[in-house]
C-alpha cells in the first residue's frame, strides 16, 4: 500500500463536489428561479390562502386588528377594539342611523322607538310633561321585530325531544371537539322578548362582571339587589357552575308578551335610550349560558367571551385572534334595507347609490392580527387591506395640507384610487387642575385667573400641529363637536383663550368681571356674530374674516397671571417662584418630548413645571386620593348626549371622595344646579340656552384646560364603498359593498414579483464566493515552503 | 449518568423555587391585586365595588402566603402563592385575566415558534460555521480580513434594521413574500421564509466571529498538522477534525437554547405576526396579564435548566473523555 501522494493530490483540479453546499446552492437557486416564473401568474405576496386570495374573495372584506379582544360578552364588554366585532354579531333594540348627523337614534331590532311612561312613588302613571322631581319611576316599553332568528350556534342546536342537542354534553363527547366549529349540529331560534329581559339580568351576574354594574345598579329599579343575592349564590357553587340567574326576584325587567318587555328605571333618566343601543342591552340566549357553564367548556375556551352567539349580520364563524378572526353573514338574518336618507351632501358622495338594498352586501370579513404599524401600511397599499387609518410613520407619505390648510390625499395616494375621509372624535382630551389643591384649585379668583392665564399659554394649536400631525380640533368647551349643545365657529369660541381674528378685537380690561361680559357678548346661533367686534373704527372685517378666531397673545396670559398675585411668575406675597406638578402616567420617548413641550409652555409665563411621572396605577392611586395637581385626562362619548360629557364637571361626581368621574373635583353650585336641570331636558332652544350657561361657567372657571378634540383619520381604497366614517356606532359592515373585480386587478397590479433582484442577487454570490474558490484552487496548487 | 441526572433535576427544584419566590415577589407585592384589576377594568365606570369583584372572580382575594380566616392545612393552601405561583409546578398554569386557558395556548403556539425558531437555528448554524471555517481557511489573508470587517459591519446593525430592511426590500419591493402574517399548514412556509432568512443574516455577524475564535484555537493545535500531514484534504481537516474538536464549546452555546426554542422570539414574533409563545409573551407583557408572564418565566426557567441537563449529557455523547458522575 503506497502513502498518499500530497503533491498528486494536490494538484488535482479542484471539482465543484469539494464544496457540496454550492452544488445545493445552485440547485436552490434554480428552485427560486422556477418559483418566481410561477408566481408571476398571480401575487405570490398574498397573505391570504390560495382558497381566499384578493382575486378569487368574491365579496370578502379584508381588515385587520392590532390588539386581540379580551371579550365578547356584550354584557361584559367596553372596549373599542371589541366593539368592532360585537357591534356587527349583536343586535341592541336600537341603533344610530348611519347616515344623518347628528347622531340620531332609530329602531334596530324593535318596530319603533321605545315608549316611556312615568310613575310616582305609589306606581301611579303620570303626565309626559311632570316636574321630574315627581317621578319615582320611568317605564320604558319596548316591542321587538317577530321574526328575528339567532345566528347559527350549537347552544341552540335541540334533539329530536326539543331539548339541547349539547346540555349535558357527555365527557368523551366533549373530548372528541378540539375547536368550536367541530360541532357538528348547530341550531337557530326566533329572538324573544325574555332574551332581552335575560341579558338585563346578566349585568347583575356576578361572573360576568358587566362593567356598568355600577351605573346601572344606580339606575334600574332593582338590579343592585339581583346583583347582592346573586352574589351570596354564587358563592356556594363551583366556579363555573351554571347559575340560573332567572329564578332570582327583579323588579326591573320584565316580559309583557313574546315580542314585548319593559325596563323600570328609577326617576327621569331620559339619556336611558342612548344606552339602548349599545351592545350591553343586545340580547343573550339563556341556551347560550346553559351551554357553556358546562364542565370542560371553559378549559377549551369555549365561553360565551370568546364564541358569541347574537342576530346580528354577521356571526364569527372563525375566532383564534392569534391570527385571524372571520365573520360571515348571518344565514338567518332578518330584513333590513339600506337607509334611503341621508345627510347633507350624501347623494352627492353616492352614500345613497345602495338606497333600499338589502344588508349585509359583503358575504364575508376577515380580519388579520396585525400588530405593527408599518406592515399593516405597507399591505394596505399592496391593496390587501381595504382600509387604514393614518399613522404618524405613514402620515407625509399619505396626507399633506392644501392651500386652505386642510388636509388631503398626496398625488402617490390619489394615484392609487385612495379616498381620504376625516371625522371629528366625540372625544375631548384635557389637561385637568385639581381643584381640591390649594395652589392652582378652588374658585377664588386668585386661583381661576391662575387657571385662565395656563389656559392661554398652554398653546394646544401647537400641540395639535406637533404631535398630532394636524388631526385634532382645538378644544373650546367640555362639549365635542357631534353632541348637541356644542356650537361651531366663532359661535362656540372660548373667549377665556380665543378672540375674534377681526381687525380690533375686543379684549375685556382683565378680571372676571370682564371675561364674563365678553363671554355674554358671544354671539348664540341666533344671534349674530357682529357686535363681538364692532368697535366703530375704519375696520368693517367681512364675516367670513371673523369667523376665524386665534389665540389670546401671551401679554393676556401674563396680565392674569399678575393679577393672581404671580407677576411673573413669582408669588407677590413671598417672591418665591412659582413651580407646579404635573402628575402624568405617560412614559417612553414620545412622552418625554410632550413633557418638555409641556415644561416650555409653562415657562413662558416663568412657571417652574415639575413633571411627576409614575406608573399607571400610582397615577389611579394619586387622582382618587387628589393628591396630584395637574394632570392629563380625555373622555370618549358613551353616548351622543351633552349630559355624559357635563357630568364630569358635575360636583357630586367628584373623584376624591364620591370615586365618580370628575377627576378635577369641580365643585360649583351654579353648575350643579344647572346640570340637574339639563340633564332631564329634551333637547331644544331651552336646553341649548342651559348648556349654553354651563359651558359659560366651565369656561370661566376653568377646571379643564380644553385641550383638543381628536380626528379620525380614515383612508379606503376605491374598491370599498359605503364607507361614511360614523364614530357612535360599530355595526357599519353591513353597509358596506366591496367591488371584488377592481380588487383584484390592483392586487395584481401592484405586487407582480421584482425578479431582476434574483440574477443580481447570484452575481453578487458568485462575486463574493468565486474569491474564496480561486483561493482555495490556489492553496491546493501551492507547493509546501520550508 | 443517572445518578447525576437524579441530582441535577433535585438541583432544579431549588432553582425553580427561587425563581418562583422571585416572580411571585415582583408580580403580587410591588404589583398588587387591586393595580391588576385597575388596569383590567379600564378608566371608565371604575369603583371600589368592581374592583373587589374582579379580584374575587380571578382568585386574587385571598392573602398572600397565610390566611388566618382558613383553618388546618388552608391556611397555607389557601392563599396567593399556592394558587397561583405554587401550581406552577405541576404545570398547572390556570387561566389568563382574559379567561383563555394558558395551557392550551401554549400548546397552540409552540408550533409557530418552533417553525420559526427550528429552521432559523439549523440555517443558521449551517452558514456560521461554514463562514467561520471559511475564514479560518483563508486565515491571514485579505478574505480573512474582509470577513471580520464584514462580520463586525453586521454585528454593528440593529437587529429592527434587518428585519425592517427585509420587510422593505422582499415584501414591500420585490413582492416576493407576505410582508407579516401566518397560514397554519402547507401555507405557511411563504410566511416562514423571508423570518428565517432575517434571523439568520441579523447573527451572522457575532456567531460567525464567535465560532472564527473557536476554530482558530484549534487549528493551531497539531493534531490538525498530523491530519494534514495524512494528507487529508483542507475541508475534511476542518470540516471533521477540527469542527468535532471545537465541539464541546460550541455545545455549550448550542444546545441549551434548543429547549427554549419552543418559546420563540419576542421580536421577530412581534414584527412578523407569527402567532408563537414570543408574541404571547410580549402581549401578555404589553397588556399586563401577570397569569401569562409568570407561567412563561417559569416555563423559560424549566427549559433552561433542561437545556443546561442536556448541554452536559451532550459532552459525553462527543468527547469520550467526559463521564457524568
Amino acid at each position: 500500500m503506497s502513502p498518499p501522494d500530497v503533491l498528486t493530490q494536490q494538484s488535482r483540479p479542484p471539482r465543484l463536489e469539494h464544496f457540496p453546499a454550492a452544488g445545493y446552492l445552485g440547485r436552490a437557486l434554480s428552485l427560486c428561479c422556477v418559483f418566481f416564473i410561477a408566481a408571476c401568474s398571480g401575487p405570490v405576496n398574498s397573505p391570504y390562502p390560495a382558497s381566499e386570495g384578493g382575486k378569487r374573495g368574491a365579496s370578502s372584506a379584508y381588515s385587520a386588528f392590532g390588539e386581540r379582544p379580551k371579550h365578547l360578552d356584550p354584557a361584559r364588554s367596553y372596549s373599542e377594539n371589541e366593539y368592532v366585532f360585537l357591534g356587527n354579531i349583536y343586535e341592541a333594540p336600537l341603533q344610530y342611523h348611519y347616515l344623518k348627523r347628528p347622531y340620531q337614534l332609530e329602531p334596530q331590532t324593535t318596530t319603533a322607538m321605545p315608549t316611556v311612561r312615568y310613575l310616582d312613588a305609589q306606581g301611579r302613571g303620570l303626565p309626559a310633561n311632570v316636574a321630574a322631581a315627581k317621578i319615582a319611576v320611568s317605564e320604558y316599553e319596548i316591542h321587538i321585530k317577530p321574526g328575528i332568528r339567532y345566528q347559527p350556534h350549537p347552544a341552540l342546536a335541540r334533539d329530536a325531544a326539543g331539548k339541547q342537542r349539547y346540555v349535558p354534553i357527555k365527557p368523551e363527547e366533549l373530548e372528541r371537539i378540539a375547536r368550536f366549529e367541530d360541532f357538528p349540529e348547530k341550531g337557530s331560534r326566533e329572538l324573544t322578548a325574555a332574551d332581552y329581559v335575560y341579558q338585563v339580568r346578566r349585568l347583575a351576574h356576578p361572573r360576568v362582571q358587566s362593567p356598568i354594574l355600577g351605573l346601572m345598579a344606580d339606575a334600574i329599579v332593582g338590579l343592585k339587589d339581583l346583583a347582592r343575592d346573586l352574589g351570596k349564590a354564587a358563592k356556594n357553587q363551583p366556579k363555573d357552575a351554571y347559575l340560573d340567574i332567572a329564578k332570582f326576584d327583579f323588579p326591573g325587567a320584565y316580559v309583557v308578551d313574546r315580542y314585548t318587555y319593559r325596563i323600570r328605571v328609577k326617576g327621569k333618566y331620559p339619556q336611558f335610550v342612548y344606552w339602548l343601543a349599545m351592545p350591553f342591552f343586545a340580547p343573550v340566549p339563556e341556551e347560550a349560558e346553559r351551554f357553556y357553564r358546562q364542565p370542560g367548556m371553559a378549559e377549551r375556551n369555549f365561553t360565551l367571551d370568546w364564541q358569541p352567539v347574537g342576530t346580528g349580520a354577521y356571526y364569527l364563524a372563525e375566532n383564534d385572534p392569534n391570527r385571524v378572526m372571520r365573520l360571515r353573514k348571518n344565514p338567518y338574518y332578518h330584513d333590513d334595507f339600506y337607509p334611503s336618507e341621508g345627510d347633507h351632501g350624501d347623494r352627492e358622495a353616492g352614500m345613497l347609490d345602495d338606497a333600499g338594498k338589502r344588508l349585509p352586501m359583503v358575504e364575508s370579513v376577515i380580519y388579520s392580527l396585525e400588530k405593527e404599524d408599518v406592515p399593516y401600511w405597507n399591505k394596505f397599499l399592496q391593496g390587501y387591506y381595504d382600509a387604514s387609518g393614518v399613522s404618524s410613520d405613514s402620515f407625509d407619505q399619505a396626507i399633506r395640507m392644501n392651500a386652505k390648510g386642510e388636509p388631503d390625499l398626496t398625488d402617490d395616494m390619489r394615484q392609487r384610487g385612495i379616498l381620504l375621509s376625516t371625522a371629528a372624535r366625540p372625544s375631548l382630551n384635557y389637561m385637568g387642575f385639581n381643584m381640591l389643591d390649594p395652589v392652582v384649585g378652588g374658585l377664588s379668583e386668585r386661583a381661576r385667573k391662575l387657571r385662565q392665564a395656563l389656559s392661554i399659554a398652554i398653546d394646544y394649536d401647537e400641540f395639535i400641529s406637533i404631535f398630532l400631525n394636524g388631526r385634532g380640533l382645538p378644544g373650546q368647551g367640555p362639549l365635542p363637536p357631534g353632541i348637541f349643545g356644542y356650537r361651531d365657529g366663532l359661535a362656540g369660541m372660548n373667549p377665556v383663550v380665543y378672540r375674534a381674528d377681526c381687525g380690533n378685537p375686543p379684549f375685556p380690561k382683565g378680571g372676571r368681571g370682564d371675561l364674563a361680559t365678553s363671554a355674554e357678548a358671544q354671539p348664540s346661533l341666533k344671534s349674530p356674530p357682529a357686535p363681538l367686534w364692532k368697535r366703530g373704527e375704519s375696520v368693517s372685517p367681512s364675516p367670513a374674516d371673523c369667523a376665524r378666531f386665534k389665540r389670546r397673545p401671551l401679554d393676556d396670559a401674563k396680565k392674569l397671571l399678575a393679577e393672581a398675585g404671580y407677576p411673573n411668575g413669582r408669588d407677590a406675597a413671598t417672591g418665591q417662584p412659582l413651580t407646579l406638578y404635573f402628575d402624568t402616567a405617560a412614559s417612553g420617548p414620545e412622552a418625554k418630548s410632550r413633557m418638555d413641550w409641556f415644561r416650555k409652555q409653562f415657562a413662558k409665563l416663568d412657571i417652574q413645571l415639575v413633571i411627576r411621572a409614575s406608573d399607571y396605577n400610582r397615577f389611579q392611586d394619586k387622582m382618587s386620593k387628589g393628591s396630584e395637581q395637574i394632570f392629563e385626562w380625555g373622555w370618549n362619548a358613551d353616548y351622543p348626549d351633552p349630559e355624559n360629557f357635563l357630568f364630569l364637571l358635575y360636583g357630586p361626581n367628584k373623584k376624591v371622595g364620591g370615586g365618580g368621574e370628575n377627576a378635577a373635583n369641580y365643585h360649583n353650585p351654579e353648575f350643579d344646579r344647572l346640570f340637574e336641570r339639563m340633564k332631564d331636558m329634551d333637547n331644544g332652544p331651552e336646553r341649548q340656552a342651559v348648556i349654553d350657561a354651563l359651558v359659560k361657567l366651565a369656561r370661566e372657571d376653568a377646571p379643564w384646560i380644553y385641550a383638543f378634540h381628536p380626528k379620525s383619520f380614515g383612508l379606503r381604497h376605491g374598491w370599498v364603498k359605503n364607507a361614511k366614517p360614523n364614530l357612535m356606532t360599530h355595526n357599519l359592515l353591513k353597509y358596506r359593498r366591496i367591488d371584488p373585480a377592481a380588487r383584484a386587478a390592483y392586487q395584481a397590479k401592484w405586487n407582480r414579483p421584482v425578479l431582476w433582484p434574483v440574477p443580481a442577487t447570484l452575481a453578487v454570490l458568485v462575486a463574493l464566493i468565486w474569491p474564496a474558490v480561486a483561493g482555495y484552487r490556489r492553496r491546493l496548487k501551492a507547493t509546501a515552503h520550508a | 449518568m443517572l445518578n447525576y441526572l437524579i441530582r441535577r433535576i433535585l438541583y432544579a427544584i431549588p432553582i425553580l423555587l427561587g425563581v418562583n419566590l422571585l416572580t411571585f415577589a415582583l408580580f403580587f407585592m410591588v404589583n398588587t391585586p387591586d393595580d391588576m384589576a385597575r388596569i383590567h377594568l379600564g378608566v371608565k365606570h371604575v369603583t371600589a365595588d368592581s374592583i373587589s369583584r374582579w379580584k374575587i372572580e380571578h382568585g386574587y382575594d385571598k392573602p398572600l402566603f397565610f390566611n388566618e380566616k382558613a383553618v388546618g392545612a388552608a391556611r397555607a393552601a389557601d392563599t396567593l402563592f399556592v394558587e397561583k405561583s405554587l401550581k406552577l409546578f405541576a404545570l398547572d398554569f390556570g387561566a389568563a385575566d382574559d379567561g383563555r386557558d394558558i395551557a392550551r395556548e401554549i400548546k397552540t403556539r409552540m408550533w409557530p415558534s418552533l417553525a420559526i425558531a427550528l429552521p432559523t437555528f439549523l440555517v443558521g448554524l449551517l452558514a456560521y460555521i461554514s463562514f467561520a471555517l471559511l475564514l479560518v481557511f483563508f486565515r491571514g489573508t485579505r478574505l480573512d480580513t474582509a470577513g471580520v470587517v464584514l462580520c463586525v459591519a453586521l454585528m454593528s446593525i440593529s437587529g429592527l434594521f434587518y428585519v425592517i430592511g427585509g420587510q422593505y426590500l422582499m415584501g414591500k419591493l420585490w413582492h416576493w413574500f407576505p410582508i407579516s402574517g401566518y397560514q397554519p399548514g402547507l401555507d405557511a412556509w411563504k410566511f416562514l421564509v423571508m423570518p428565517v432568512l432575517v434571523s439568520a443574516v441579523a447573527s451572522i455577524g457575532d456567531s460567525t466571529r464567535f465560532y472564527r475564535s473557536l476554530f482558530f484555537e484549534e487549528i493551531a493545535k497539531d493534531y490538525v498538522r498530523t491530519a494534514r500531514a495524512k494528507g487529508l484534504s483542507e475541508l475534511r481537516v476542518l470540516f471533521r477534525h477540527v469542527l468535532g474538536n471545537a465541539m464541546i464549546p460550541i455545545l455549550t452555546g448550542v444546545v441549551v437554547v434548543i429547549p427554549r426554542l419552543f418559546m420563540g422570539s419576542l421580536i421577530i414574533e412581534s414584527f412578523f405576526g407569527i402567532p408563537g409563545l414570543g408574541s404571547y409573551t410580549i402581549d401578555a407583557i404589553q397588556a399586563q396579564d401577570f397569569a401569562i408572564v409568570r407561567s412563561m418565566v417559569f416555563l423559560g426557567s424549566l427549559l433552561y435548566i433542561l437545556g443546561l441537563v442536556l448541554t452536559d449529557i451532550s459532552y459525553t455523547l462527543v468527547d469520550p473523555r467526559v463521564r457524568l458522575e
